[in-house]
């Protein structure tokens, strides 16, 4: 394709590739991102074979997507313009949907998603409840489009908000906009983005950098993948609009190493926007100019935090240094430099397009529009969502998520990851939004969201949490440095069943220390998880010291496994298991386990079908 | 146990990075990238070309999970520790894969063909408790499913059922 030099241009070639498509044409769209683990290959391949097989070749699209979000029923696969959706597909699968749906146009009822509990198929993407109850504004095109194809992109008006802002806005409209919409940072913190962009703009010196912060490593956190993944362009986009904002003309792109498929396609997205003249030199035939780099992360969490990413951009070790001054003022070498994540560039093209007004008519008076969430643990619906501000954790968990498996009961959300806090069943009507997670004692985060049930022990997740800090704190400062190293130390202690009350108050006392004396957000909310599980669980933990129990089951050095003689079958699958040889028994009679042997792995608990091995 | 290596393979990588700001970092991913590890002899050379002295480059290599001072094994199992994989019994998964190989986190088992990882999420949390061993993916696992799995890559190791 050749380099548009105008908006007219662009908007040409918008209508041409709009000319060329045919609505009614077939198109079977394939997650091949995260489906990808469970062999949306082997489908995408099957979808060849068996559409040449019958003659549909060049009258099909097949159609490799992002993420559609619904990562638990993959791989998914849904049907234009039928609307069809189909979930847990295997190979064998395909030749009865390019039979009946590609040929015929009616849906494979036992491929459909089954309403529960009424078990009745549900035949639209669009009825689905995981889909019906989100409102898709960053996530529009995921899913949607091939996100190797800048074409799709600008078919679904991509493109489109840059050059409305080249043709009508200055830099300080642009600025003004993104304020009156109300958008707050993606990335966990909630600052103001066209604030956030003002002080950038107004900071001295003709050289600014523009960075994005792709280096999502909450764990349990995998939105900014999604998009990176299906819909690099808008990232794109929005850098651009920010960069004619703030006055930068040159870019990075700060991206984990560990996702590589969005590495692949970021890459391929800068190369594409370039050669059609929408990166690089004097853009869309304006004076404006953007260069983007892409840079691979090297693991460490504490360079999502944006001066230690900056350190790392600049080639040393990823260490947070104290601000003032802030990288809007003095960042990359020492220039104004403006940071916001993936996600929040990726608002910023609807804004500008649809306008301020529109944006900021959704969400809540003071957290507008909305908010991608990873859902994972233990709930039904695993995956990718995106609700509008406000929502009450309830309708995210019950609606959206489908409620728990197994019939267990839900005991707490963990927003934030290892910064955030854990929400109790008794605030499941929390509206989700900045300040009233704050309040709880948690923060909105990037967006991670994991579920937990009766059998998750609060006590073993702060721990979990304070070593996933405590490993990744960089060092630098001691509070940080030694202070989550104390509170872990407590925190093993109870969980062993070792603990005394007082640990209880000395964690109390090391934790806002740690909060108010830490360098960086790393610190500064890394005793989140302690300090929520305290206050909405605080038995939990009194169990674990004064009665050396373990509620939940899950503390070693608290529970032993038992074999119920009623109910084991003497299957013997567990005493073939067991690495320590501590289960014996006959076939076909009850087995026994010899304590002095266990070491609690928990292996004959996960092999037995029958419920036959009891935690007590 | 660390073989001798050809230095000048990473020649054309300090070319394309000469006089390159805040080159340290992509250097280093493109150097291990030939060697599957860094080996000294080439952080050396790489000191030498872009002026770097060798301290800052063992900071940087120490400070980035990424980075290996050792060769690493044929295959390199990643079992997630993310929070979703924690709730659903990641743990018990390395367990099981600890006594399998014989090695702890981060190492390499002496016969070089594994090399034993954690990581705090490979974003499939649909899947957890999940494990990559290369570029598969694993899921769903329960401890013995996990041992099943490494020993499909190490068809020698002999199977301890009773």
């Amino acid at each position: 394709m050749e380099r548009l030099s105008s908006i007219d241009e662009l908007k040409g070639l918008q209508q041409e590739i709009l000319g060329a498509t045919d609505p009614n044409r077939p198109r079977v769209r394939i997650c091949m991102t995260g489906c990808r683990a469970f062999g949306a290959v082997e489908v995408r391949d099957a979808f060849r074979k068996s559409v040449s097989e019958k003659g549909l070749t060049g009258k099909v699209d097949i159609v490799e997507t992002g993420c559609h979000g619904f990562c638990a029923r993959a791989p998914v696969v849904a049907i234009d313009p039928h609307g069809f959706f189909y979930q847990q597909l295997s190979a064998r699968d395909v030749p009865r949907i390019v039979e009946e749906t590609l040929i015929n146009g009616k849906p494979v009822e036992d491929l459909l998603y089954k309403d529960s509990p009424t078990a009745q198929p549900v035949s639209h993407e669009k009825e689905v409840p995981f889909y019906r109850e989100q409102m898709k504004i960053v996530l529009r095109n995921c899913g949607q489009i091939d996100p190797t194809s800048i074409e799709e992109y600008i078919a679904r008006d991509g493109y489109v908000a840059i050059a409305k802002v080249l043709s009508s806005m200055s830099p300080d409209a642009v600025i003004e906009e993104v304020v009156r919409s109300g958008l707050r940072g993606r990335g966990g913190a909630g600052f103001s983005t066209g604030t956030k962009w003002k002080f950038a703009r107004n900071a001295k010196g003709t050289t600014k950098y523009l960075i994005c912060n792709a280096d999502e490593g909450d764990p349990g956190a995998f939105m900014d993948r999604a998009v990176l993944e299906g819909d690099p362009h808008t990232v794109l986009e929005g850098m651009l609009i920010a960069a004619y904002a703030i006055g930068a003309r040159e870019g990075y792109i700060y991206v984990r190493a560990e996702y590589p498929i969005a590495v692949t396609h970021v890459k391929k997205a800068v190369a594409d926007a370039t050669a059609l003249g929408l990166l690089g030199e004097k853009i869309l035939g304006t004076d404006f100019s953007l260069n983007i780099k892409i840079k691979e992360g090297a693991g460490a969490f504490v360079c999502g935090e944006e001066t230690a990413l900056i350190a790392s951009i600049e080639g040393r070790r990823g260490m947070p240094r104290p601000r003032p001054p802030f990288p809007a003022v003095s960042g990359l070498w020492g220039k104004p430099t403006n940071i916001n994540n993936v996600e929040t560039f990726a608002n910023v093209p609807p804004i500008i397009h649809r306008g301020a007004d529109w944006y900021a008519s959704l969400g809540t008076e003071k957290s507008k529009g909305t908010k991608i969430f990873a859902l994972a643990g233990k709930i039904n619906n695993t995956g990718l969502v995106e609700v509008p501000m406000g929502i009450t954790l309830e309708r995210i968990i019950f609606d959206v998520g489908g409620g728990i498996p197994g019939g267990k009961k839900f005991k707490a959300a963990q927003t934030g990851g290892p910064s955030g806090g854990c929400i109790p069943a008794s605030l499941l009507n929390l509206p989700i939004d900045y300040d009233s997670l704050t309040a709880a004692g948690a923060i909105m985060g990037s967006g991670g969201l994991i579920i937990m049930d009766e059998n998750t022990c609060m006590v073993d997740l702060a721990k979990f949490f304070l070593s996933f800090t405590r490993e990744e704190s960089c060092g630098k400062c001691v509070p940080c440095r030694m202070g989550t190293k104390r509170m872990l130390e407590i925190l093993q202690r109870i969980t062993e069943g070792k603990g005394v009350l007082e640990d209880l108050d000395a964690l109390k006392e090391l934790a806002p220390m740690i909060k108010d004396a830490s360098l960086c957000g790393l610190g500064q909310t890394a005793p989140n998880p302690v300090l929520t599980t305290l206050n909405y669980f605080y038995d939990e933990y009194r169990a674990h010291i004064e009665e050396k129990r373990c509620p939940a089951g899950v503390c070693k050095a608290l529970i032993r496994y038992e074999i119920d003689p009623k109910t084991c079958t003497g299957c013997s699958l567990c005493r073939k298991a067991c690495p320590q040889a501590a289960i014996t028994g006959k076939a076909k009679e009850p087995h026994a386990l010899n304590q002095s042997l266990c070491i609690k792995c928990g292996i004959c608990y996960s092999e037995c079908k029958f419920d036959a091995i009891q935690i007590h | 146990m660390t073989p001798s290596i050809d230095v000048s393979r990473i020649d054309p990588i300090l070319q394309k990075y000469t006089n390159q700001a805040g080159a340290l970092i992509p250097v280093l991913q493109e150097v291990q990238a030939v060697y599957g590890y860094l080996p000294e002899d080439a952080l050396k050379r790489v000191g030498q070309t872009l002026h770097v002295p060798m301290s800052r480059i063992y900071g940087v290599v120490t400070f980035y999970a990424q980075f290996y001072l050792t060769p690493r094994g044929q295959h390199t199992i990643k079992c997630c520790q993310g929070t979703a994989c924690h709730v659903r019994g990641g743990k018990g998964v390395l367990e099981a894969l600890e006594r399998e190989l014989k090695v702890a986190p981060g190492q390499t088992t002496d016969d070089l063909k594994f090399s034993l990882e954690t990581v705090a999420c490979v974003g499939t949390c649909f899947l957890a408790p999940v494990m990559m061993i290369g570029e598969d993916y694993y899921g769903k696992l329960t401890p013995n499913t996990a041992v099943k799995a490494v020993r499909k890559y190490s068809p020698k190791a002999k199977s301890e059922e009773a």
